[in-house]
């Protein structure tokens, strides 16, 4: 088991299993059809994503070093939290891009009964040890939790 | 809750319900938005009008336009006027029965009725769908200094300060009249974290240089040396245009929301190589370099060398001035090969206000006789789409080359396969 400490952007708690990008997230890209198209999976359609392309999202904990592309980006994270297809939490090697950041604090503003805790600035450490399937444990605090596969 | 943020005390009483609920989410969603990038305040939004980005009545954003309606339900309306992103769909534009039904029924089948709600909301007028808001025709350009809450044309050559904000956080600044002060609203922001030598032989694509500086510096600033010789000291008509392109593609292929060129942006111009910071790194670009760049792009089409069935130009929309360019350039290329008209569909896209102008000169009737199409669609709204994806679709678009499945060929390549009849296929 390792702990990570990071900066808090949407406080909250949670266990999920990680998903994890070493490139960039461009949100509008992999969100896209799973919106349009009714998947509650939400996969991702990122053709450009090797590390996500045609996972699912929705539920896991999302590691990431920054999301990229479209300045719909922002809104698109809202709609995919407004609509339950959401990650189970959004955790970044960096600190938070301009479009997560407004994606994050919209959804956790406007939408009362949705939770996605999102912490930023764990450092690239955290990307180089953090493995598809392994299971996090986000705290209070912006302490991330990260041990092996469920 | 404390912010760090300062609030003047009309700020805090928005903040705390003076102006009701609705409100008060909106200051409180820009302030914690601010908060996460080091605001130290909100400042007043001092443009004249403001910029939108979602200008598409996309099914899969249904919670977007509810929040409009609460906005709109709270009586609270944009402050400013403002232009929107390109319509996703114009007749005129080639498609099939299917992508016909797939567009208007099931895609935007939320398009007139957001249209609505942009009218309700503060859209500037019916012809105010267009990406480059800033051309003299649509007359959505902020002056040197100004703040505004939309980005990269505005930030670099017009001296305008706004940061990359995201759609809907864009609308809020406008709706409460204030956005958060950081990044590049700061000076500080503004100052270069690179420097970019240009060392080519012939004049960059503009597309193509930007495309390698965007991937190189993603959201850091560039400061670009050695472009006068071919662009020289002047913003005029043709360096605006190229300027226009470059910096879409810096900002698609990365995430620039400001560049500076050297003795010829209005920073560069006053400030000169005092904006470089001291610990900058350098990019050296050559015409090496580029062509690297170039044959690194991944084609994602399923038949590589499959025949074009369309050609997009204009993402972001042509100038009027690249629009009489391209005339010359379709019929010089048709002159050549012998040929009336093009041989692959093609769509030039400019705002509705230039296409008008357009109309009005005596280019528009030659264009039209070359069988090129002008259009006010969002080519990228056009694309992405399981059923357009498809195409074998070709660009000299960076962006839309990479949001979609387009194909990029520079200018000149573009204009030999859509005048020649030559196959897909490098």
């Amino acid at each position: 088991m390792k702990t990570f400490q990071g900066r808090v952007v949407v406080p909250g708690r949670v266990s999920a299993e990680a998903l994890v990008s070493h490139g960039g997230l461009n949100t509008l890209a992999s969100f896209q059809k799973a919106l349009q198209f009714g998947d509650k999976k939400a996969t991702c359609g990122d053709q450009n994503n090797p590390d996500l392309y045609g996972k699912q999202m929705a539920g896991k904990a999302l590691c990431l070093p920054q999301t990229i592309g479209s300045t719909t980006g922002g809104l698109v994270l809202y709609c995919a939290c407004s609509m339950g297809r959401q990650p189970a939490c959004m955790l970044f090697s960096n600190p938070i891009d301009s479009l997560a950041g407004a994606g994050a604090v919209l959804a956790d503003v406007w939408l009362e009964d949705v939770k996605m805790p999102v912490v930023d600035s764990l450092g690239d450490e955290f990307l180089e040890y953090v493995k598809d399937g392994m299971n996090i444990i986000v705290q209070e605090e912006g302490k991330v939790l990260v041990t092996d596969a469920f | 809750m404390e912010y760090k943020v300062k609030l003047t005390d009309e700020q805090k009483a928005i903040l705390e319900g003076s102006k009701g609920e609705t409100l008060a989410k909106v200051m409180e969603s820009l302030v914690r938005y601010g908060e996460l990038f080091g605001a130290t305040e909100m400042v007043p939004i001092s443009s004249k009008f403001n910029h939108l980005v979602t200008s598409f009545g996309l099914k899969a954003l249904g919670p977007v336009y509810e929040l409009m309606d609460k906005l709109l339900e709270a009586g609270a309306p944009s402050g400013q006027k403002f232009t929107v992103d390109p319509k996703p769909l114009d007749p005129k534009v080639p498609s099939n029965l299917l992508q016909d039904l797939v567009f208007k029924k099931f895609m935007y089948s939320r398009q007139k009725d957001y249209e609505k709600q942009l009218e309700e909301l503060g859209l500037l007028s019916d012809n105010a769908f267009t990406c480059t808001c800033y051309m003299d025709e649509v007359g959505n350009k902020p002056g040197f200094g100004e703040i505004l809450s939309a980005v990269v044309y505005a930030n670099s050559v017009l001296g305008a300060r706004c940061n990359r904000n995201s759609g809907i956080i864009d609308l809020m600044g406008s709706v409460i009249g204030y956005v958060p002060k950081f990044g590049l609203l700061t000076d500080e922001g503004r100052k270069a974290d690179w420097i970019v030598e240009i060392k080519c032989e012939k004049k960059p694509e503009a597309q193509l240089l930007g495309s390698a500086i965007g991937m190189k510096v993603m959201e850091d600033v560039p400061y670009v040396v050695g472009l006068d010789k071919w662009l020289g000291n002047e913003l005029n008509d043709e360096t605006c245009t190229y300027l226009k392109d470059f910096g879409a593609a810096t900002a698609s292929n990365g995430a620039v929301g400001l560049y500076h060129i050297d003795g010829l942006t209005p920073e560069a111009v006053k400030d000169g190589k005092k904006l470089i910071k001291k610990d900058a790194k350098t990019y050296v670009i050559d015409d090496a370099e580029l062509e690297r760049v170039y044959r690194e792009y991944p084609v994602i089409w399923k038949k590589q060398d499959a025949t074009p069935k369309l050609c997009f130009m204009g993402c972001p929309h042509m100038s009027l001035q690249q629009l009489k360019d391209w005339t010359d350039k379709v019929e010089e290329g048709l002159k050549k090969s012998g040929a009336s008209k093009v041989s692959v569909p093609t769509v030039f896209t400019a705002a509705p206000d230039v296409l008008e102008a357009f109309g009005k000169t005596e280019y528009a009737d030659r264009l039209k006789a070359t069988g090129v199409i002008t259009s006010y669609i969002c080519p990228l709204m056009y694309m992405n789409n399981p059923l357009s994806e498809k195409m074998p679709v070709i660009t000299s678009s960076n962006k839309l080359r990479t949001y979609t499945s387009a194909r990029y060929y520079t200018d000149d390549e573009i204009l030999e396969q859509i005048t020649q009849n030559r196959k897909g296929g490098k």
